[in-house]
């Protein structure tokens, strides 16, 4: 086993299963960039995919059709079941998230998926995305991994759980048709956000009026309603077919997308500069640009670095990742073989804090977590103790997502719960775990980069437990 | 001091105390090596952009109703708003605040904004918990560097209520960090353990010992069992949040600051009037405010809360029933030590003129100012901090005066 086998599943993958670091240690490198492809799915328990997210998107329209009815009739019941059912979508999806983490043999490309999930945040928080979350990430992220960035922000930007999110899909031009009957408006939000979080930085050079104007730019794009618009007043207006001239052809739109050219404001627009056209493909236009800016490939390639490689990285390494960036057109599989490559990202030193889910996971994977016979339970617990610990997928208090730098998860009562949680998965081991067979974890799962400090701590300790609750406190195991 | 050690001898006993001898030693010197003053200070950091005209309703304004449309609340009605002085009211979800300012206990402010003057929730963040004039160009939060001029740099005074503290209060003096909700602590035999293995560890090995020397007055600040059923995830009640944050502020030895971050402010769409979703996040701020209050006991006479938010609103609704990014808003001081009772504001009005580029509510006062005021007249901190190292080029935002009872 080498150092570098135990840097490439720990600090790029998610820590080691049994075995992992000696397999990964043969070639660390191949080990990593064979894993650079298309993410694995998580499937439902039985084993089946889950809906999609046009579909999960009809269940949330047509309950939202039968509301005002289940309202009139006075059912609290009938509505109380429905965001039960809507909250079990979601823990059904998140479960199966978490337990593709614990056992993964892709750990990097989950890695991946979780990094680009987060640069593109949608959040549980908000209620009304909450069913839609695991589909958005199956559907918007991770065929994308190893594919252009034009691609995944394509599709980002045309899944109806971000234009939930994000508020896009009640962002109506003031002077088309829709807005002039039904006195709506422009929402702004999703056009900053798509700058400022997702594509050019907020250095990356717009204004207040670059903001409205991609807000305007992107009015109609919105969600496929199916039935479910036909009730309302102004429903068949808002409705309004594609004509000839407006229906995307683009395969590279989410399913659930739909663009309504009544909603769209009218005219060409001015957008950093350059004049874009009316009608849909003007914002597609713009999305292009967007990804194919320098500015872009300087955000994606520093956050890339943060992540990967340090809290403060060499600017050669970012330099480097944003060469490869535009170089690529984007190329997301390329940026992610670069920052394998990269020298700074195999420095053996303490690493980077693990967030919560990391760590958590990493806990897991070393106990070769869940068994099967009780994985319901186990994953629900690990899920329990993500929430605990403050940080949970897809459910960031704002669309920045969570925070990537070490201080953010080492406060005093993070650290404090991280030990507790450590001390409390250890607390009922089976009978026949012993302190030889907890060092011999250590070895398995740390390689060379074991302290001795924690060699010898774990042989003092009063019993096993104690001595896998001290190897998952320690500094080694906290960090990656 | 005695009331303390009575309870960490408590807790002792409860861990079994000749193991845990050796684990409190280092912590109670660090800790408590002196004695602070009596004041306490709280932030309330409202992250997310508050709609200051739905907090602090201009509604005497003769265009307020106009400009409002829809979000326009009312002074009759079945949720009235609260009139303040005739012009300025409080939204019909702060009941308890309304009671603090008929008590002479807070001040509403409106038309104040940090310096920062572009629409980044992230960016305006950044400003507000630094202290500088832009963004990212300080590293550590104001707040931090305002504790050694306090008297309170030597660790333990300044408390988070989160797992890891805000930038607001990152930086080079000590602060610790709690919430209500959490995994079972583990026994102080084990947490000896895990100490000596960070030894090496800077980072880990703070963070725990700044944990383990709040423990004990955590666990009396847990003595509420309702506490426990606050999880991260619930987060429509922020009750347990203040409430503990009172009772760890309400000791004779405890924390003299704490800061609580409170999201859930940006509105885009369907924000409500008198009740809708900005008003159900006001009232949990209210009950908050109000639990806080409580849990002080004798210490809210000697106590100031301010609440600020990185940046107000859009004046007018947007195209979706909501608001977007704007620029000036409201912000509030309150509790026992306040000079209150009136609201501050350098009002030009909701016409179109007055707005900031025509549809922001603009900004004409600068809230370094209200904390400078605070900080100068309720936690003592001399002049040359706070236009020094607390608040770096802030000539042009005069400290406020009269802010604190006498």
């Amino acid at each position: 086993m080498s150092l570098e086998g135990s840097l490439a599943v720990n600090r790029f993958g998610l820590g080691a299963r049994p075995g992992e670091v000696a397999r990964a240690s043969e070639n660390p490198k191949a080990w990593l960039t064979g894993q650079i492809a298309p993410a694995d799915q998580p499937l439902a328990a039985d084993g089946t995919p889950f809906k999609s997210g046009a579909a999960l998107v009809g269940d949330l329209l047509a309950y939202r059709r039968q509301r005002q009815a289940m309202k009139q009739a006075n059912d609290p019941d009938q509505i109380k079941g429905f965001f039960k059912q809507q909250r079990q979508v979601l823990v059904d999806e998140m479960s199966a998230r978490f337990d593709l983490g614990f056992t993964s043999a892709r750990p990097f490309s989950e890695r991946l998926v979780w990094f680009w999930g987060n640069h593109f945040t949608i959040s549980t928080q908000n209620a009304g995305t909450a069913s839609l979350a695991g589909a958005y990430e199956r559907e918007a992220i991770r065929p994308f991994i190893a594919g252009k960035f034009e691609d995944m922000l394509l599709a980002v930007a045309t899944h109806p759980a971000m234009l939930i999110y994000l508020n896009n899909a009640q962002s109506i031009g003031p002077d088309s048709r829709a807005g002039q009957m039904a006195k709506r408006g422009l929402n702004e939000n999703f056009g900053r956000e798509l700058m400022e979080l997702y594509s050019l930085g907020v250095n990356g050079g717009y204004s207040q009026a670059d903001v409205i104007a991609l807000a305007r730019l992107l009015t109609g794009w919105s969600i496929d309603a199916g039935g479910a618009a036909n009730a309302g007043p102004f429903a068949r207006l808002l409705q309004a077919r594609f004509t000839k001239d407006d229906a995307p052809a683009d395969p590279g739109l989410s399913s659930g997308f739909r663009y309504f050219p009544n909603r769209h404001e009218p005219g060409t627009v001015n957008l950093r500069g350059k004049t874009y056209p009316d009608g849909f493909s003007g914002g597609r236009q713009a999305i292009h640009d967007l990804a194919h800016d320098p500015a872009t490939a300087h955000f994606i390639a520093t956050k890339f670095a943060v992540h990967f490689i340090a809290d403060t990285p060499p600017p050669a390494s970012v330099a480097r990742l944003e060469k490869t960036f535009r170089d690529t057109g984007g190329d997301l599989g390329a940026l992610a073989a670069a920052v394998v490559e990269d020298p700074a990202a195999w420095t053996p030193g303490p690493g980077k804090m693990r967030a919560p889910v990391e760590y958590i996971t990493a806990a897991y994977r070393l106990l070769d977590l869940p068994q099967r016979q009780n994985a319901e339970r186990q994953i629900q617990a690990a899920m329990q103790a993500c929430r605990l610990m403050g940080q949970f997928p897809m459910a960031a208090p704002s669309p920045k997502g969570w925070p990537d730098q070490s201080q953010d998860w080492s406060g005093a009562d993070a650290v404090l719960s991280r030990i507790a949680f450590a001390r409390q998965l250890s607390s009922r081991l089976p009978q026949n775990f012993t302190i030889a067979k907890v060092t011999q974890l250590a070895d398995g799962a740390l390689g060379p980069r074991l302290e001795a400090a924690t060699r010898s701590a774990m042989a003092g300790a009063g019993d096993a437990g104690e001595a896998l609750a001290l190897l998952i406190s320690s500094p080694e195991f906290q960090r990656r | 001091m005695d009331m303390f050690r009575a309870s960490r001898r408590s807790l002792l006993q409860g861990l079994g105390a000749t193991t845990a001898l050796c684990l409190w030693d280092a912590p109670l010197k660090f800790a408590f090596a002196s004695v602070p003053g009596d004041r306490r200070l709280v932030v309330v950091i409202l992250r997310g952009a508050v709609d200051g005209l739905a907090a602090v309703p201009p509604h005497g304004d003769k265009d307020y109703a106009a400009t409002r449309g829809a979000l326009a609340l009312t002074i009759d009605g079945t949720a009235p708003l609260h009139d303040l002085d005739g012009l300025f009211g409080l939204h019909p979800a702060l009941a308890n605040l309304k009671s603090m300012y008929d008590a002479k206990e807070l001040i509403a402010f409106q038309n104040i904004c940090s310096p920062y003057r572009d629409r980044s929730h992230f960016e305006g963040q950044n400003v507000l918990e630094t202290g500088s004039v832009k963004p990212h160009v300080i590293s550590d939060g104001w707040l931090n560097r305002a504790l050694t001029p306090m008297g309170l740099g030597d660790g333990g005074h300044a408390l988070a209520v989160a797992q890891t503290p805000p930038l607001l209060l990152t930086g080079p003096a000590r602060a610790t960090s709690w919430m209500p909700a959490s995994l079972p602590t583990p026994d102080a035999a084990f947490l000896a353990r895990v100490k000596l293995l960070y030894a090496q560890d800077a980072v880990l090995s703070r963070s725990l010992e700044d944990a383990l020397s709040l423990q004990s007055a955590a666990m009396i600040a847990s003595d509420d069992p309702s506490d426990k059923k606050m999880g991260p995830g619930n987060a429509a009640n922020l009750t347990p949040l203040f409430a503990g944050a009172g009772r760890l502020l309400s000791g004779n030895d405890g924390p003299r600051v704490a800061v609580l971050d409170i999201s859930g402010w940006d509105t885009h769409i369907n924000e409500g009037a008198a009740d809708g979703a900005l008003a159900r996040r006001l009232a949990a701020l209210d009950a908050g405010l109000d639990a806080l209050k409580t849990a002080l006991g004798p210490a809210w006479s000697k106590t100031a809360i301010v609440m600020a938010t990185e940046f107000g609103r859009t004046a007018r609704p947007n195209g979706s029933g909501g608001t977007d990014h704007g620029t000036g808003g409201a912000s509030f001081l309150l509790g026992g030590a306040v000079a209150g009772g009136h609201v501050r504001a350098e009002w030009t009005g909701l016409s179109s003129a007055a707005l900031q580029d025509g549809r922001d509510q603009p900004a004409r006062s600068d809230l370094r100012s209200l904390f400078k005021g605070v900080l100068a007249d309720h936690m003592g901190v001399p002049a040359s901090a706070l236009n020094g190292t607390v608040f770096p080029d802030s000539a042009n935002a005069p400290t406020m005066t009269g802010l604190i009872r006498a």
